[in-house]
């Protein structure tokens, strides 16, 4: 029987991992994410988990403890956002690379500079290549759910990699909504125990964990990463299945919101994804054939699934939370129109960079996305395919 | 969602808007309803203008944006009447509510020709006789409540005992005061108009 709460996208995030209970946390404190660890401080101090937690100097150390942690055998988590993130980078693809299922709790924030501590998906982005399957999450919710599900995952054998769940920074993880918990004792059933097989700290198999990896076996070695993630699909869906059996909450590789009979799709994701929905239930009361693709997946990219659910669309506008300063598009816009063309996918495509920096995005901004789709709908052109939503005008 | 109310709150920083606003959702979801509390955050100093949001609904929410056409609007310092335009998308049909012992010739001037319902409460009266100390955020969440007919006083009431209770668990002698100040904050809602 789920509990009802409320609670921000922090305290969510906060209240699994307490459920959770890993072996280790080891955190550095960075806003807007600094209140998963702070509250996780409290449970560790008040004796509610029996966690390690190391406050350590910096999150590249905190990156660099997980690592530790995870390699001697233990279940080890940590919290983090924009820079942060950053100052992990070095370990982000090391934890990756010696297959440690870490889980990370990424609170989204622009990635400095000039200074910048509101939301955007700059600092996801700049890992997005790294080995690290990625969930999104449109809410507190998914923010928790995702989170639950996250070891599952990650700890499989066919998958052995690292796990984020982010969540975008401020506007959820600092609003108080609803939110449907569950009982520790059922919590701790379905994530289970963590029984590594090669572990270091396993005296009857002494192993060495990241040695020199040269010209003869790295590529096969990263050839492996690249399977795992391959693999991850089908678990990532299968650990869904369970988690929906128990709690009743549905997760694909990515929400179809009215995409059934859609002519104008949205696709996007986080707390965006939300904004839409309102949005496309008041075009729809309207006539207008509106619909949303919400990624939550988005490492393992599903591009043949996404190319798939948007055939039959005559319009597609893909949002990104950050711009890749390439001149071509965002990072979503590129994985979504790569994966359409190979499928053979001719839906007419823009690309919106959006939300930079914290930027509101209004149901207003998405209305003006679908008329834009009405017009590409009705012509079948999509010039200028590379474009802005509520960037201020004459500032540029 | 024609029962969405959508609530924006003007506060300086330290006066405890963002505080009355989770406790508006708080006291809404014990209700039984959806509810979204959340400030908008910017560079945080004392005594700086803040904003400060609330959705509530009888439905699940989806909408993650700040709030530019507000059903209500909720003034905790009256010193932000002339700087900030708080009136702004405020819908006729709603209601603006201010803590302050000004004239309503001069509210009427400050407010840009706002015609919808105005309230009023000197919200530092009420917190000085029951708390002792100037803290407006309890009788400016009593009055809202009030105004925008979320729930009837006496569930209200109760619902915030309950609150206090959980909030206060290490300072119980300041719950007495807080639930006087509501007590009395429901009684001082004034209407200018």
């Amino acid at each position: 029987m789920s509990i009802r709460e409320r609670l921000s996208g922090n305290e969510a995030a906060a209240t699994a991992m307490k459920q959770i209970n890993p072996d280790v946390v080891a955190a550095f404190p960075i806003t807007p994410s600094t209140e998963i660890p702070q509250y996780f401080s409290t449970f560790v101090a008040n004796g509610v988990v029996d966690t390690e937690f190391v406050a350590v100097e910096s999150e590249h150390s905190a990156m660099s403890a997980c690592i530790g942690a995870e390699a001697a055998g233990s279940r080890a988590m940590t919290a983090t956002s924009a820079n942060g993130l950053s100052l992990m980078w070095e370990m982000i693809y090391i934890a990756s690379s010696l297959r440690l299922p870490i889980v990370l709790s990424l609170v989204n924030r622009a990635v400095s500079g000039p200074l910048n501590i509101h939301c955007d998906h700059s600092d996801a982005m700049g890992v997005r290549d790294a080995g690290w399957i990625m969930l999104f999450s449109e809410n507190n919710q998914e923010a928790y759910d995702n989170t639950l599900m996250a070891h599952r995952i990650a700890e499989n054998e066919k998958v052995l990699l690292p796990l984020m769940v982010c969540q975008d920074g401020f506007i959820t993880s600092h609003s108080i909504e609803n939110i449907e918990l569950e009982e520790d004792s059922e919590v701790k059933k379905f994530v289970g125990e963590y029984h590594p097989k090669h572990y270091l700290l396993n005296d009857k198999e002494p192993i060495a964990v990241g040695p020199l990896d040269l010209q003869s076996y790295l590529f096969e070695h990263k050839a492996q990463q690249a399977e795992a993630m391959k693999a991850a699909k089908d678990v990532i869906l299968d650990v869904a299945k369970d988690f929906e059996k128990w709690t009743g909450r549905h997760y694909g590789l990515f929400e179809e919101y009215m995409l059934d009979d859609c002519d104008l799709a949205i696709v996007c994701m986080n707390s965006t994804a939300g904004t839409t929905k309102a949005v496309v239930n008041e075009l729809r009361k309207n006539g207008v054939k509106a619909g949303l693709l919400k990624i939550r997946v988005y490492r393992p990219f599903p591009g043949e699934e996404v190319a798939k659910a948007l055939e039959n669309v005559k319009a597609v506008a893909v949002l990104d939370k950050a711009d890749s300063l390439n001149a071509v598009g965002g990072a979503l816009f590129e994985d979504v129109v790569s994966s359409m063309y190979v499928a053979g996918n001719k839906v007419p495509t823009v690309n919106y960079v959006y939300g930079i920096g914290g930027r509101d995005t209004t149901t207003n901004d998405i209305k003006s996305v679908y008329n834009d789709l009405a017009e590409i709908a009705k012509t079948g052109k999509a010039e200028n395919p590379y474009r802005y939503l509520g960037l201020r005008k004459g500032e540029n | 969602m024609s029962n969405l109310i959508e609530i924006r709150w003007h506060g300086r920083g330290g006066q405890g808007a963002k505080t009355a606003s989770l406790l508006l959702a708080d006291a809404a979801f014990n209700t039984g309803k959806y509810i979204q509390g959340f400030p908008e955050y910017g560079p945080e100093r004392m005594g700086a203008p803040i904003t400060a949001y609330n959705r509530i609904s009888d439905e699940p929410i989806t909408i993650h944006s700040n709030i530019y056409e507000p059903d209500y609007v909720v003034v905790v310092d009256d010193t932000l009447l002339e700087s900030v335009p708080v009136t702004n998308g405020l819908k006729e049909s709603g209601a603006i509510v201010i803590n302050t012992t000004k004239s309503p010739e001069y509210l009427k001037k400050v407010l840009n020709g706002y015609s919808g319902e105005i309230y009023t409460i000197d919200a530092r009266k009420v917190s000085m006789e029951t708390l002792g100390k100037y803290f407006p955020n309890t009788p400016m969440l009593a009055a809202i409540v009030k105004v925008s007919n979320i729930m009837d006083d006496e569930t209200f009431l109760k619902d915030m005992e309950g609150s206090f209770k959980h909030k206060f668990a290490k300072k119980p002698e300041v719950i007495d005061g807080n639930m006087k100040a509501i007590e009395m904050a429901l009684k001082e809602i004034k209407k200018v108009n």
